[in-house]
């Protein structure tokens, strides 16, 4: 594979940092045409995806799960004044689940996905690359990068889903908790609410989204490890860059996906 | 030693930008024979071997092993002339998420050797027999010191009994004892397994254990090449100064 060469000099000019943006936006694209050349082609390494999926799902859970809880809370609690003063207060727990199933659960949680799992990957990769191991894999006659890549970037796909489905019920429940507290409210109430203004349109495109998320945030840190070079020095680099790049990507698909869902779903 | 050249490095050249590292390399190794490849620091001498093995890809020239010029080949067919092949890297490169019994395991696993549970664990157990470490089996790579982890990383390499083996730099970092003892490990793998060798070393010690023949570049280029002891004794001012002080250091 042959990738672009990216500038490791420490200060770059204008014109070095251009060049590098387009090699990084170049290299990437060649990564992704490779990692769809590879990934229907056996072996498919299965227990390894596994493997990666479970590291990926433990390595997070905690942290979405207080992320989940504390969206929830501090939507409700911050627009409950809001609410009350136009007396909408019935609305409040349809708008903030209406928030957390759009817009909020899948976005914050591939954020904290990419800070989290794009880093790792990106170090453990370039870690390896650094210290020859990819290279033993190679001259073995083994593919690192279907070993490697392809396993973390499909891992990363199914993974984030999974959690978002699951930081939207832990936002939900935190958003119930706070809203029961502050109004003196119940379940039934709460239930009925949120039932009431989500509708399944709102809830797929969601978490269909985080598919593509998922996806950027495996194959930026996999791109951004598999390609380091430069010692240790390039191995924090990869595992930084990973997490600015993914993120960034994270929100600019978020917008374009967005745009695509109120075109299917204008409602 | 075989008169028939399994290696066949026909004008190589190499560049880094605008650096030229090998230019218009030629070598030839004959089956059975150990190479020895000598040189400064920054010569070329690593890059020499990673063309060889394909993992840089050259500016010009021909790379023959066993008759297939692996520039020419798919990475398909790459593969299969790495089945005959093996590297032993300066740092050993062992896996660092696997423990040792996992990283002997791997290249039989996952490299299509389609042997059965009984013969890679028969083949795990008798490499670490060879290289003195069976007791480490299922230590981490993080635990080993820097000589287990070279023996571990040789065994790891004939594992699949390969029939050229490529070794950069094998006792950089040791001791002269490990040295000597990872040497003559070398050369009797090689003597058991009939292997064919291109060491890349700085250790005269090394040489002295393994080496049927040598060459040493120079300005990119084979400038001296012959028997070691053609080498060491040569008139040559440069041998002279380079071998001196080898000898101290060694």
């Amino acid at each position: 594979m042959n990738l672009p060469r990216i500038l490791t000099k420490r200060n770059l000019t204008f014109s070095e940092f251009l060049y590098n943006f387009f090699a990084t936006i170049s290299g990437l694209t060649i990564f992704n045409l490779q990692f769809f050349k590879e990934v229907f082609l056996p072996p498919y390494e299965i227990p390894e995806i596994k493997k990666h999926m479970n590291e990926l799902g433990v390595k997070t859970f905690p942290i979405v799960s207080v992320t989940g809880l504390i969206i929830g809370l501090v939507m409700a609690m911050q627009s409950l004044p809001v609410f009350m003063r136009f007396g909408a207060t019935d609305y409040l727990p349809g708008t903030v689940a209406l928030s957390v199933v759009r817009e909020l659960g899948p976005v914050i949680t591939a954020l904290i996905f990419a800070g989290r799992v794009s880093s790792g990957i990106g170090a453990e990769l370039g870690s390896m690359r650094v210290t020859e191991q990819i290279d033993a894999m190679e001259v073995s006659g083994i593919n690192p990068f279907k070993y490697l890549v392809v396993t973390r970037i499909v891992a990363t796909t199914f993974t984030l889903p999974l959690l978002t489905i699951y930081v939207i019920a832990i936002a939900l429940f935190g958003s119930f908790f706070a809203i029961t507290i502050e109004q003196g409210t119940n379940f039934e109430y709460y239930k009925n609410a949120v039932i009431d203004m989500l509708q399944f349109s709102d809830f797929i495109p969601g978490v269909a989204k985080t598919f593509v998320f998922g996806y950027i945030v495996g194959l930026v840190g996999a791109y951004k490890g598999y390609t380091a070079e430069g010692g240790t020095e390039g191995v924090g680099k990869a595992s930084t860059t990973s997490v600015v790049l993914s993120s960034l990507l994270i929100l600019l698909f978020d917008t374009i996906l967005v745009k695509i869902t109120l075109w299917l779903w204008p409602t | 030693m075989a008169d028939v050249n399994i290696i066949r490095i026909e004008n190589l050249t190499k560049r880094f930008d605008d650096f030229t590292v090998l230019d218009n390399v030629s070598i030839n190794v004959k089956e059975g024979e150990n190479l020895i490849v000598f040189g400064r620091s920054g010569t070329g001498k690593s890059v020499l071997l990673k063309c060889t093995i394909g993992l840089l890809k050259p500016d010009g020239g021909n790379i023959y092993i066993k008759d297939k010029n692996i520039l020419e080949l798919s990475t398909k067919e790459l593969n299969k002339v790495r089945k005959h092949t093996s590297f032993l890297f300066q740092s050993a490169a062992l896996y660092d998420s696997m423990t040792v019994r996992e990283n002997l395991e791997f290249p039989l696993r996952k490299g299509g050797y389609n042997l059965s549970e009984e013969e890679i664990e028969e083949r795990v157990h008798k490499n670490l027999e060879l290289v003195s470490l069976s007791e480490a089996i299922d230590k981490m790579p993080s635990e080993l010191s820097g000589g287990m982890r070279k023996r571990i990383g040789l065994a790891r390499a004939i594992i699949t009994e390969p029939e050229i083996m490529f070794y950069d730099e094998p006792t950089t970092g040791l001791d002269p004892i490990t040295s000597k003892e990872i040497s003559e490990l070398i050369i009797n793998l090689q003597k058991q397994l009939n292997m064919t060798s291109i060491v890349v070393t700085h250790d005269l010690i090394c040489a002295k254990i393994i080496a049927d023949r040598a060459i040493f570049l120079k300005d990119a280029k084979v400038a001296y090449e012959g028997t070691l002891d053609e080498l060491v004794n040569s008139k040559d001012k440069f041998l002279q100064n380079f071998f001196s002080v080898d000898l101290i250091n060694a």
